[in-house]
């Protein structure tokens, strides 16, 4: 389906403050005696939840939200929702909204599996009717043939997800707001998740998506927003956003006593001088070169050199040493020194990489062992949301163009 | 323009009835789970306190209520009262105890409420028909005078209602508000006469007594459907007119409760 240009939600220059009272008045009691102290101060401190938003989601756009745990996006959605209610600006919202934002909203424990469709359907504005006629495909896409009678309580949780899930994709809105349910749930749960998804963009349904999952946001949004301590630090490319979210985590990890955490040990009986890729910033699918020097400072017998690279947020990519590539380097005498550049084929995605390094004996005792010792970022046009990004090509043998 | 009327109408109402409809059902099948007598005890409970009052102000006390068929006078009071009790004291907590949904959810949150007040309302229905039958044993007599019933159901639901609304969206804020609604309750309970005859109160503070919506609708009720020789507001005052004292009051309560909860339901969300 085309993408309109009609925006479904406007956003405009919206606040959230949550007033908390340090001593909040739920008793008359204190309700009296605040009225008595009226003159004297009293400390009220205002909690900026979201602070001057202002986005316009577009028919049809898979729009993701990210941000920090505490940095507003869940506000954000519940203000579209219409739950909170803005301290400042507007929310226009053009369209059929789901109203829910979590699955399973008002399932009761108490009740059997078939009597919380009912109530959860109601509550996603199903008549009796409507449910009467969908009840059988909503079982069996939860898998719950046997289970329909049996009391909430008695589900697995997993069971209780797949019902919830199979309710909230019969939700006919056009406007869909979904935070963080792929949080829950089995790889199965996952896929089912992906596909419902895949769905959505094809029938052209405005999605507004909280994720952590920076994959799946690369994956499926259009555009992205960063929140970031209650205020919008970007709103565009979804690669832009997922790779300064991720690198978020990396300025916070590598803040404050730097020594400290810098993880570098090893007997030093030989030990890297330099490590330094070629080129700090790689374009294209230009190969990294990665240059390594190293002294030894007493005599040592069979040297093995590795390396490992690591992403953003420290997930191993690909390393290799020299004993599994069958490169002997032989003894050396206390002094020497020795050059050694990794020729690595540019497999890489979009990003910044870290590299450890490590240098060791034959026998495994570690005489230098770096992490993080240097690091480099690759620029690519195209990327995927996969680990890796080699130079893939591809040859179409088209039928002759009319 | 009246189809048009009532397709818009029909819009904006539609999620509210489905809502109401499953509220109520759930409710019901929710209340007397694990309770072996179940939907009985809706019947039973009444029964049981008529039965305790029936001994004490009749059998012990012989309280004289100056009417034919006290049995089903006194049980009648009971039963209309039973109704505002449970419609009032659920009121308070229908708010907060849905708070985890309301967070959730943004659903009209009058329906809550409205919900609640529909259950006591099927709960007062049945316990009509045990009052039938006792009026039938007791060789009461059936006139068409009994339909006037309807309306004094309605006030009394519209009364009802109006302060499960306030409550309802007062207790979010104070929660005090359930101390002292039971303790005005219990006061409420004693400024209407329920069980006891009205003649035993002097003339002027039963005439202030009478103003009590609530005892002006039981009343009228029993005159209604027990026995005209009921003492109501109008036999007292002198004037049937004087109906519009205790109605003004419902009317206002009506109004200023619309008010108040469309004000506040908003913030229900990020309040509780």
């Amino acid at each position: 389906m085309a993408k309109s240009t009609e925006p479904a939600i406007i956003v405009h220059n919206v606040s959230k403050n949550f007033v908390l009272p340090h001593e909040r008045i739920t008793t008359v009691k204190s309700a009296f005696t605040s009225l008595l102290k009226k003159r004297t101060k009293r400390t009220i401190e205002v909690q900026h939840a979201l602070r001057n938003v202002s986005i316009e989601i577009k028919e049809g756009e898979f729009f993701g939200i990210v941000g920090r745990n505490g940095s507003g996006k869940s506000t954000l959605l519940k203000m579209l929702a219409g739950i909170y209610q803005p301290s400042q600006g507007e929310i226009e919202v053009r369209g059929k909204l789901v109203p829910f934002i979590e699955l399973g909203v008002g399932f009761n424990p108490e009740l059997t599996g078939r009597e919380n469709v009912y109530l959860n359907g109601a509550l996603l504005g199903f008549s009796k009717k409507e449910i009467d006629a969908q009840y059988d495909d909503i079982v069996t896409f939860a898998e719950l043939e046997k289970f329909m009678d049996q009391k909430l309580k008695n589900y697995s949780s997993g069971m209780q997800v797949r019902l919830a899930f199979s309710m909230a994709t019969r939700a006919k809105a056009d406007i869909l707001l979904v935070d963080e349910v792929l949080a829950v749930g089995d790889a199965d749960f996952q896929r089912k998740c992906f596909e419902y998804f895949r769905t959505l963009k094809r029938t052209g349904k405005t999605v507004v998506f909280v994720s952590h999952d920076m994959n799946a946001v690369r994956e499926y949004c259009d555009r992205a927003m960063l929140i970031e301590k209650s205020e919008v630090v970007t709103v565009g490319d979804v690669n832009k956003i997922a790779t300064a979210y991720t690198r978020m985590f990396m300025r916070d990890e590598s803040g404050g006593d730097e020594e400290s955490k810098t993880g570098r040990w090893g007997s030093r009986k030989a030990a890297f001088t330099s490590v330094q890729p070629e080129l700090k910033k790689i374009s294209g699918m230009k190969p990294v070169r990665l240059i390594c020097k190293a002294k030894t400072h007493e005599d040592v017998d069979g040297l093995v050199f590795g390396f490992l690279v690591k992403t953003e947020v420290g997930a191993h990519l690909t390393g290799v040493n020299t004993q599994i590539l069958k490169q002997r380097i032989g003894s050396m005498k206390k002094g020497e020194e020795i050059m050694l550049v990794w020729d690595i084929p540019n497999i890489f995605n979009d990003g910044r990489y870290s590299v450890d390094v490590a240098l060791v004996s034959a026998d495994g005792d570690v005489y230098d062992w770096w992490e993080d010792a240097t690091h480099f970022t690759v620029y690519k046009e195209e990327r995927t949301p996969y680990p890796t990004m080699p130079d893939i090509r591809v040859e179409i043998t088209s039928p002759p163009s009319k | 323009m009246l189809t048009k009327l009532y397709g818009s109408l029909k819009r904006r109402f539609t999620y509210p009835f489905i809502l109401l409809r499953q509220l109520v059902i759930t409710d019901f099948k929710l209340r007397y789970q694990s309770s072996i007598l179940g939907y009985l005890w809706s019947l039973l409970r009444p029964l049981m306190i008529f039965l305790i009052m029936y001994i004490v102000f009749l059998k012990f006390l012989r309280f004289d209520y100056g009417v034919p068929h006290s049995t089903v006078y006194l049980l009648a009071g009971i039963v209309f009262w039973s109704y505002f009790n449970e419609v009032t004291n659920n009121g308070v907590g229908a708010i907060v105890g849905k708070g985890d949904l309301l967070r959730k959810l943004n659903f009209p949150k009058y329906v809550i409420v409205l919900a609640g007040s529909f259950s006591a309302l099927i709960n007062l229905l049945l316990n009509l028909v045990v009052i039938g039958a006792f009026m039938l044993v007791d060789g009461v007599e059936i006139t068409s005078r009994m339909l006037l019933a309807i309306p004094l159901v309605v006030e009394m639901f519209v009364l009802s209602l109006a302060i499960g609304f306030i409550l309802s969206a007062l207790f979010v804020k104070l929660r005090d508000i359930s101390y002292i609604w039971e303790v005005l309750l219990q006061g409420m309970f004693y400024a209407t006469p329920i069980f006891y005859p009205l003649h035993v109160v002097p003339e002027k503070y039963a005439k202030v007594l009478m103003l009590n919506p609530m005892a002006q609708i039981i009343q009228d009720l029993r005159h209604v459907m027990v026995t005209p020789k009921t003492p109501t507001i109008a036999s007292i005052w002198g004037t049937p007119y004087i109906r519009l004292v205790p109605i003004g009051i419902t009317v206002v309560l009506a109004v200023v409760s619309v008010y108040y909860f469309r004000k506040r339901s908003k913030y229900f969300a990020e309040e509780i």
